[in-house]
């Protein structure tokens, strides 16, 4: 009964959440709008008995990627009212499209609620009682996906490679900060003691 | 435990890239950027010890069914490997005369071809997902290499945004075909899909098959291919047009073949549509096209076309020609890039069929490479483009798509009247007043004088071996 309830008004605030991204006027209210959506999804999860992966969705994508959407947000000069000057216009091919995904995805859960999919495979598998989440998640992991978890490491490598090779760019004239030669330096490099004869004065170039 | 080694022998070559590429990165992070000749060299040999270990190595499957080792995967990995390897050897000497010279270009070309090994032994949707991804992300970024250059950096923008939208297509009919069926295994989806064919099952499959054919540029998901052809870096683009597009007709073939082998009569139409479509915009689309790499451009789409058919015709003969057509389509292209590669006037490399006008005079070998070239893509027998299409054609005829086979050829006749013009325009236009050719650089001159002399008449004795290899891969897949 608890659960019933805790789990419709989770879905609800989740839907209500999604709808108000899209419909925001301020980029930054649908960002905020955004991270309730994660919150209450990340609820979802706990109610299925995933509380890893509840605390996953709160930690990277509320911690981190909305945070960071948030950053980008407010820091790119992107006029968001022109950007949404196409709204009206084409709202009835939005419709159309989300309708079309909205009916597959009833035809999915169709399918689904009457056991076609399942009896393909063996369902999902039972979950064991003595490990955590986090154990069986990680014994699936590096058990059975192995290679496909790898392979998927490889894929975040090569973004992190592709992020330096477009953008790094080595300048020769940059002075940085050298702590090592700043201690290691000492009167006798740092200064010099010139005598000046009296009455002509200092040239710019005697002193480099 | 003794189940991990097994899949680590049988996932060797990959493995062998990876790693390989993890370690060259590392020599390049501390050697700094003169190092880019020592990591190419290094990169070259890795590809070729991969291709070793894949054609010396043992088959089976391995990670639950995800990676599949059998002849059609050692066929297509053996040809991915040794393109990119040459595509690496193109891309060293050219961005070192165009002073972009790095060391990440070889190591991410190692990478993307590891992604490439993937795609051609995956056993499930994940992996064919993981696979697409891996080579996918290197490929963008080798597209916008050159990123002072603005067109390159639009090639890499428009082919990223446009590839992200196909995985997406690719993603959501993997999802439609994981929720009909269950599984992600091609095997439990084929058993699954022959007792139970449901219209929600084609549905996924079509997005799947719309997702692929974006990533072998067949029309009409072509429209990022002439900006990518004409904006990317010279040697890359001869790596779009070989090693990525094998890949993803091996997979097509398997996924196909492999997981919907009951629902040809659903997949063939999808595949024939786009075959005629791909034709169409091919051949039509050249007609008017100025630049050279424009031109390949529209040329790989009308290609794409024939090696699509001889999937659609569902046959094992069918899968026998396509990975012909694509071995001997590859050394066509590598032939034309390279021939690319090492013509330039003053430095700057030639870009339009017109400035190709008197080279006969100049360049008399290259010219004679480059009419043997647009003669074999032309299909002229018995240049080796001609038993490619001889190949996809007989399978098309022989499944009883003889008028689609026929619709081929008619535009092959079309698509005839552009390889003729650069033949033209090289041995009777008269030349402008204009700067001499450069010197050609030894390895582009070499590749494309090599690539020319196997279209003819090395191929006669090439097939001798590559048509019986190809037959034994089209047999024995699944094996294992």
């Amino acid at each position: 009964m608890l659960q019933g309830i805790a789990f419709y008004v989770l879905a609800a605030v989740t839907v209500i959440g999604g709808l108000l991204v899209v419909t925001a006027r301020n980029p930054v209210h649908s960002v905020l709008w955004l991270i309730l959506t994660f919150f209450s999804a990340a609820g979802l999860f706990v109610l299925l008995g995933a509380e890893f992966l509840a605390m996953l969705l709160v930690v990277v994508y509320v911690g981190a990627v909305a945070v960071l959407f948030l950053f980008v947000v407010m820091m790119l000069d992107v006029d968001f009212v022109r950007l949404r000057e196409g709204f009206a216009k084409y709202l009835p091919l939005a419709v159309i499209v989300a309708g079309v995904l909205l009916a597959e995805m009833v035809m999915i859960s169709l399918v689904v609620a009457q056991g076609g999919a399942a009896a393909a495979s063996t369902g999902p598998a039972t979950p064991n009682p003595d490990a955590t989440n986090v154990e069986a998640l990680g014994r699936v992991l590096y058990t059975d996906y192995v290679y496909i978890f790898q392979a998927a490491g490889i894929v975040l490598l090569i973004a992190m490679i592709g992020a330096i090779v477009l953008t790094l760019r080595h300048k020769p004239n940059v002075k940085r900060q050298d702590v090592g030669r700043q201690v290691g330096r000492d009167r006798n490099k740092a200064m010099e003691i010139k005598s000046v004869p009296t009455g002509t004065g200092v040239k710019p170039e005697d002193l480099v | 435990m003794p189940d991990l080694i097994q899949a680590l022998q049988l996932s060797a070559p990959e493995a062998t890239l990876a790693v390989g590429g993890l370690v060259l990165l590392m020599v390049g992070a501390f050697a700094g950027e003169k190092s880019a000749r020592l990591v190419s060299t290094l990169s070259v040999l890795l590809l070729v010890a991969a291709t070793a270990l894949v054609v010396t190595g043992p088959l089976g499957r391995a990670f639950n069914g995800a990676y599949v080792a059998d002849p059609l995967a050692v066929f297509g990995k053996a040809v991915i490997f040794l393109s990119s390897a040459v595509a690496i050897v193109l891309g060293d000497g050219w961005m070192k005369r165009q002073r972009i010279a790095r060391f990440e270009y070889p190591i991410l070309i190692v990478l993307a071809s590891a992604g490439m090994g993937m795609m051609a032994s995956s056993g499930d949707l994940i992996s064919l997902y993981i696979g697409i991804e891996l080579h996918s992300l290197a490929l963008y970024v080798l597209a916008a290499f050159h990123r002072d250059d603005l067109r390159a950096s639009e090639a890499g923008l428009k082919y990223f945004v446009l590839g992200a939208l196909s995985s997406g297509l690719l993603l959501y009919g993997a999802s439609l075909i994981y929720g009909f069926t269950g599984s992600m295994r091609f095997e439990d989806i084929a058993a699954y899909a022959a007792a139970n064919p449901s219209t929600g099952l084609i549905f996924g499959l079509v997005f799947l098959i719309c997702g692929l054919a974006f990533k072998v540029s067949a029309a009409p998901f072509h429209m990022w291919t002439p900006d990518v052809y004409e904006g990317a870096p010279t040697p890359v683009v001869a790596l779009f047009a070989t090693a990525p597009k094998v890949a993803a007709m091996v997979l097509i073939a398997r996924t196909l073949e492999g997981a919907f082998a009951g629902s040809h009569d659903q997949w063939s139409q999808v595949l024939i549509l786009i075959s005629l479509i791909s034709f169409a915009v091919g051949a039509f689309g050249g007609l008017v096209q100025k630049d050279i790499q424009r031109l390949l451009a529209y040329s790989s789409i009308a290609n794409i076309g024939y090696a699509l058919l001889g999937i659609a015709a569902g046959t094992t003969l069918g899968v026998q020609a396509m990975l012909l057509f694509m071995t001997l389509y590859v050394v066509d292209q590598f032939g034309f890039f390279a021939i690319l590669l090492s013509l330039s006037r003053n430095g700057r490399p030639i870009r339009t069929i017109q400035d190709l006008a008197g080279l006969r005079k100049e360049r008399p070998v290259t010219t004679l490479a480059l009419t043997v070239l647009s003669l074999s893509v032309l299909g002229m027998p018995p240049l080796s483009g001609f038993w490619g299409k001889w190949a996809v054609f007989g399978a098309a005829a022989e499944a009883g798509y003889w008028m689609v086979g026929a619709a081929g050829l008619v535009a092959s006749v079309v698509a005839g009247f552009y390889y003729l013009r650069i033949i033209k325009v090289m041995w009777f236009d008269p030349a402008p007043e204009q700067a001499p050719t450069d010197r050609a650089p030894l390895e582009a001159k070499t590749i494309a004088w090599g690539c020319a002399a196997f279209s003819f008449p090395l191929v006669i004795v090439g097939l001798t071996w590559l048509e019986p290899w190809a037959a034994a891969a089209a047999v024995g897949y699944g094996v294992g």
